[in-house]
């Protein structure tokens, strides 16, 4: 009984994403796109909380719904609200996916299967970092001790990586005082 | 090879296509990215699908429980989730200026005007 | 949205418990769900809520905009340092074990501190990015 609720759960929130996708993939109003964007990160948290990841579903939360969709918002305001122009024939492309999608089912079942408790991937170096870490760090929550301690040079990485994004919105969006004056005026000149 | 075993990647699949059409198929700038982040988000599906382990619970330990989901996906796609909003961030900038520059977001009316532009003056 | 009584009355309560909670998940990551990157962007997200509805300005007052650009890179140096302290006590970089004489108090230390690192980068990129969208508005294309 208590699996079938498991599947259950994970099912309704897929089925929903599925259909956001679809929407998002045949909508023309940008400002619709966005919000579906938006509820499409908030049913990837619940997924992925469903599959036990708790501190994946709070980040993809924060960021995917709440950060992503400022910054998707604020980039629209700055474009002007314009609707997106119809596809035209998209079925060549309908075509190079589909065929993608066919090659990556064929080597599916290679893939470890759902909830296989001897996956290769549960094996080498994951049972040290549970029962290990009790006596090398003592954190019950173990993906911050992997994360800021087994694997603190990744995330060391990823922190630069971060600031580097900041910084290069800085390079690009920064603005001098005669190129705002110059821009003002030759904006109001050309209609956009 | 049964649906129940495999399920999460087909839903991994389904999402990484829709994801590459929208890239390919679309000509909105801002389309394309929002195009790139849901396949960037159906591959956090496809690494922390096989880390469930049903009857376990999460990677925080805890008395009482003896099956934990493996938390080394998770670490891997924390970074993944923080990484595709910085690229995101940088996009959604790039894009801006592009419009300041062309006065448009759509992908062959930029690429018509910078052929008028290179075409007419000489130089890009 | 200056002009909506319902969002600001909301606002106004909800924005001290976004912080407080922002603080919580940072502090609270060693025990439960939470961590560094999490807490950085709900923090940032408080911020944003006031400046969307007070306006810019109400939010630059609060952190203001050299603050924000200070914040992205002390949190990366913090980390660094953090590296650079285990080297100084004759460890490998990086290793928390020598930053006490008891290496399980040595690794919550170099946890707590790299974890409070990454919150400050991750809040400062978030609040810069956002005050840089939404600093640009055109002259002629202002909604207010």
């Amino acid at each position: 009984m208590n699996e079938w609720l498991d599947y259950l759960l994970l099912m309704v929130p897929m089925l929903m994403m599925l259909v956001a996708v679809g929407l998002i993939i045949t909508g023309r109003n940008l400002f619709g796109v966005v919000v579906l964007t938006s509820v499409y990160s908030f049913l990837m948290a619940t997924v992925l909380f469903v599959l036990d990841a708790v501190d994946v579903a709070m980040t993809e939360a924060a960021v995917g719904a709440g950060i992503s969709t400022v910054l998707l918002l604020g980039a629209l305001r700055l474009c002007g609200w314009e609707d997106s122009k119809p596809m035209r024939h998209p079925w060549r492309k309908l075509m190079v996916s589909g065929a993608l999608a066919a090659l990556l089912m064929v080597g599916m079942v290679g893939l470890p299967e759902f909830s296989d408790p001897a996956a290769t991937l549960h094996q080498h170096v994951v049972p040290r970092y549970l029962i290990d870490s009790t006596k090398e760090i003592d954190v019950p929550n173990i993906v911050t001790a992997v994360l800021a301690s087994y694997r603190g040079y990744d995330t060391l990485g990823e922190t630069t990586v971060v600031f580097t994004a900041g910084a290069g919105v800085i390079a690009l969006l920064r603005r001098r005082r005669q190129q705002r004056l110059k821009h003002a005026s030759s904006g109001a000149s050309d209609a956009s | 090879m049964s649906f129940a075993a495999y399920f999460t990647y087909i839903v991994t699949y389904l999402l990484m296509t829709a994801g590459l059409f929208i890239v390919i198929a679309r000509g909105n700038l801002i389309k394309k990215l929002i195009g790139l982040g849901i396949f960037q988000s159906s591959v956090y599906l496809l690494y922390i699908g096989p880390a469930k382990l049903i009857g376990g619970t999460a990677p925080v330990l805890a008395t009482g429980y003896s099956v934990y989901s493996n938390p080394l996906p998770h670490v891997l796609i924390l970074t993944a989730i923080v990484v595709g909003v910085a690229t995101l961030a940088l996009g959604l900038a790039l894009v801006v200026r592009i419009r300041e520059a062309y006065g448009s977001i759509e992908e062959d009316e930029v690429l018509a005007e910078d052929k008028a532009n290179t075409s007419t003056t000489g130089h890009a | 949205m200056r002009h909506d009584p319902i969002l600001q009355v909301i606002a106004r309560l909800l924005i001290p418990f976004i912080l407080l909670f922002a603080l919580y998940v940072q502090f609270h990551g060693d025990f439960g769900p939470g961590g560094g990157f999490q807490a950085g962007v709900i923090f940032a997200a408080g911020i944003i809520l006031h400046g969307l509805i007070s306006g810019l300005d109400a939010a630059k007052k609060i952190l203001p905009e050299r603050l924000v650009e200070a914040m992205m890179a002390i949190g990366v140096l913090i980390y660094a340092g953090v590296g650079i302290a285990s080297l100084l006590l004759s460890g490998a970089y990086l290793d928390y074990s020598v930053l006490d004489h008891d290496p399980i108090y040595g690794q919550h230390r170099g946890i707590f501190w790299v974890e409070i690192g990454v919150a400050i980068t991750v809040c400062g990129v978030m609040l810069k990015i956002f005050y840089m969208f939404a600093g640009r508005g055109d002259v002629d294309q202002d909604e207010e």
